[in-house]
């Protein structure tokens, strides 16, 4: 238990007075990474299950209550859910996907989660991403880097992003965001 | 600064979000091939200055090898094909004729 508060101290942080975009970490964040066969229906079945979710076309996200479902890769599809709630996620869906051949870990602490929203927010992330984020749609997904970070973005609203990265750079991102979103660095010259 | 289209999740990004992996379709020979065929297989990569056959990765993003045919001086890139394709497809070698031909 220790150790587990260990690893989610890194995301107790209060961002810095007068930015430009709100930046938060989003501590109680809870993710399950899974691969499979994306178009197999017992797959899909299993998803639904687990989550309410169906499978997100290439590159989107779906929604359903407390989950979020993020395509990541051709096998590969991220969910999004209460930390708590992502051990039970993993259990129900493995119970329904049976013999299949699929993976389901929960890598809640092996991840972090950061939000980024605002009027200027895709200004900020734009900073560092090699990405059009001003034609990004809402529930798109996009694995890019930021800065030199391997990092995942979804747009979860006109003016808000979540922007995912492995926990041992999020101190890193953490401050590239605050620093990004700065009023300063979001000024128009 | 090249821009290069992953044919598995359909992105198109720039170079950085890429990683080469060098000459792509060597064939491991045989067992029981003379050691001169296995250091060829090892060591012996072509460096031409024309149309250049690459393994790519896209690295940042969704994670997938792919092929690509990427000219090294001109720097064109004439498509991008499957990382289990054994030899180019015939569309990308017509378009490497065609634009090598004028």
């Amino acid at each position: 238990m220790s150790d587990l508060s260990l690893a989610r101290a890194a995301l107790d942080v209060t961002p810095p007075p007068d930015l430009g975009a709100q930046v938060e970490a989003l501590s109680s964040r809870g993710m399950v990474a899974i691969r499979g066969d994306l178009a197999d229906a017992g797959f899909a079945a299993a998803l639904k299950a687990a989550t309410g979710c169906d499978v997100p076309g290439v590159r989107r996200s779906t929604e359903a209550g407390e989950c979020r479902v993020l395509w990541m890769s051709t096998d590969e599809v991220m969910i999004f859910c209460e930390w708590s709630a992502a051990p039970g996620v993993v259990a129900s869906f493995m119970e329904k996907a049976g013999d299949a051949h699929v993976l389901a870990l929960d890598v809640s602490d092996a991840r972090a989660v950061f939000r980024v929203s605002g009027e200027k927010a895709w200004r900020v992330l734009a900073k560092g991403a090699p990405v059009d984020l001003e034609r990004f749609g809402v529930g798109e997904v996009r694995r890019t880097r930021i800065a030199t970070v391997a990092t995942g973005i979804v747009r979860t609203g006109d003016d808000s992003f979540e922007v995912f990265c492995f926990r041992s750079f999020a101190a890193y991102m953490w401050d590239w965001l605050c620093v990004g979103a700065g009023a300063e660095s979001l000024s128009d010259l | 600064m090249l821009l290069i289209q992953c044919p598995a999740c359909g992105v198109e990004a720039e170079e950085t979000e890429f990683a080469p992996g060098g000459e792509a379709h060597i064939l491991r020979p045989e067992p029981g091939c003379s050691d001169a065929d296995f250091a060829m297989y090892l060591f012996e990569r072509k460096n031409p200055r024309a149309v250049h056959y690459e393994r790519w990765r896209h690295a940042f993003g969704c994670g997938k090898w792919f092929h690509m045919a990427r000219h090294t001086h001109t720097l064109e890139i004439f498509g991008v094909y499957a990382a289990d394709a054994p030899e180019p497809p015939q569309e990308i070698k017509d378009r490497i004729a065609e634009r090598t031909a004028s």
